[in-house]
């Protein structure tokens, strides 16, 4: 009996509740990975203005994210606004808004960094041409931009969907939940099932962040100049 | 070729960057077809006054006219003035995620709306009169300094500009580039383009230029045809600045 904890995987449902699992994980991060590119894109173009107050608030905000761990942000948000501010926000929901809040931090970063590596030159030399401003950023700068960003926009949802298995612990039934739900179903029948279902676990991260991170290096080696 | 008309004069302009005038009252007429070379020490304003010339820089005071329309005021269209005055600068410029051939193309379709087939058969025979037909579908990462700045020079053209101005265009380059480049720019004097031409080389400046124009700390101290002007400089200024490209041999 105990030879085969694998067995445990193609009982009942088991596998399908897995990769039912995996599918909240990737749905959170995706959701959170596109409004965070968005609003990432919009903080970065801020955080260029000269204006003092904006820079400060942006640095703040970028600073105040990066030193509080995720979980505790998720904590503050699934706990903390339900009973300070009375919203009932759901597990997932509440993820959404960590990740989000987090992403676009580091989106807003990264787009900062990648306009102002952008040569000053570059945007003279399409003025030169008799460009107007819009078409200097549509054809010129935007491009460019895009390029640097999106081998790094594919790095963080990797980050993603790895810091994901966090929200386990605001009770988001994802992967790793459903795992541990399996896991103890079956404690007494197939005691050393544990190995197999975390290793499943593994590959279904691995299956999930490897060909993300192939095609982010992949674009990365295309759009080098 | 009338060759006394005025194509664009600049009236007593003052250029300060906020630390002290960097062009104090210059003026200075460039006739249709002329080609005006500007000469002076590193630092004296001539990428300044080629910058003011097609408004990269505001100007304190005083006049640029095209054609005898203002342009140095506040309602100019400098997008439609910009098509009349080509730039071509010392950086190799070209836009690194374009082919050689969408670089030359970006202008003319984007900004002049020009047909695509129509644009793409001047870019081609453009391309080839500065012997880079062959790259035309490559990155600008894939060329030689020398070349990128033959397609820059390209794309510039084929905005058919009344005027070109070119700011240092071989200072970058390796010395063995330098020439290929050159060569292009003499063929479009002897093709009677209006150029005015910021450069260290003086042979190329004594064989191209109509008229040279010596400029130094922020106004024009000497300008005489180039015969005059490299055999028998006026003043101790431009004595001074020639000076320092000629070495004394060591054993005299
Ligand atoms: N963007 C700028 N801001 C402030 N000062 C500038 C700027 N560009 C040029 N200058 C100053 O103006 C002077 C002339 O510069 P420039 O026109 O580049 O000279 P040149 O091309 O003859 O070497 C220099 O003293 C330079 O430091
Ligand atoms: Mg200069």
């Amino acid at each position: 009996m105990q030879d085969l904890g694998i067995r445990v995987l193609f009982m009942g449902n088991n596998f399908i509740r897995l990769l039912g699992g995996l599918w909240i994980t990737i749905k959170i991060s995706l959701i959170s990975v596109v409004l965070s590119i968005f609003l990432g894109i919009l903080l970065g173009m801020v955080m260029t203005l000269k204006n003092p107050i904006t820079r400060c608030i942006t640095k703040v905000y970028l600073e105040f994210i990066r030193i509080m761990p995720q979980l505790v942000l998720l904590f503050l948000v699934y706990f903390g606004a339900t009973k300070t501010f009375g919203v009932q926000l759901s597990g997932q929901v509440s993820a959404v808004v960590v990740f989000t809040l987090w992403g676009t931090a580091e989106m807003g970063d990264l787009v900062r960094g990648a306009l102002i590596s952008i040569p000053k030159h570059q945007y003279e030399s399409g003025a030169a041409l008799g460009l107007e401003n819009i078409q200097i950023y549509r054809y010129i700068i935007i491009p460019q931009t895009l390029r640097r960003l999106i081998p790094l926009a594919i790095n963080l949802t990797t980050r993603m969907i790895k810091t994901t298995s966090l929200i386990v612990l605001i009770g988001v039934v994802e992967v790793l939940k459903v795992a541990q739900q399996i896991i103890e179903a079956n404690r007494y029948t197939v005691p050393d099932s544990a190995l197999w279902i975390y290793g499943t676990v593994f590959f279904l991260y691995f299956l999930a962040c490897w060909p993300i991170s192939l095609l982010a290096t992949w674009l990365e080696k295309k759009w080098k100049n | 070729m009338e060759k006394n008309e005025k194509l664009l004069e600049i009236h007593h302009l003052r250029k300060d960057y906020g630390n002290g005038p960097v062009l104090k009252d210059v003026s200075l007429d460039v006739h249709k077809g002329e080609v005006l070379v500007l000469i002076g020490p590193s630092g004296c304003g001539k990428s300044t006054f080629l910058r003011c010339m097609n408004g990269l820089e505001s100007i304190q005071s005083g006049e640029i006219l095209l054609d005898g329309q203002v342009i140095s005021g506040d309602k100019t269209k400098w997008s439609e003035v910009r098509q009349k005055i080509g730039m071509v600068f010392q950086s190799y410029e070209l836009f690194p995620h374009m082919t050689v051939i969408d670089n030359v193309l970006l202008g003319p379709l984007k900004v002049q709306k020009r047909n695509r087939q129509e644009a793409e058969e001047e870019a081609k025979k453009l391309l080839e009169r500065v012997g880079l037909l062959d790259k035309k579908d490559v990155y600008p990462r894939q060329l030689s300094g020398g070349q990128k700045q033959r397609v820059a020079i390209v794309r510039a053209l084929i905005m058919k500009p009344e005027i070109m101005l070119f700011d240092e265009v071989t200072a970058a380059l390796d010395p063995e580039m330098v020439r290929e480049v050159l060569d292009v720019m003499l063929e479009l004097a002897k093709g009677g383009s209006t150029m005015v031409i910021v450069t260290h080389e003086m042979q190329f400046a004594r064989a191209v230029a109509d008229q040279v124009v010596f400029l130094d700390g922020g106004e024009i101290v000497e300008m005489d045809a180039p015969e005059a002007f490299f055999n028998c400089p006026k003043t101790k200024r431009a004595q001074k600045f020639l000076n320092t490209f000629t070495f004394e041999s060591k054993d005299e």
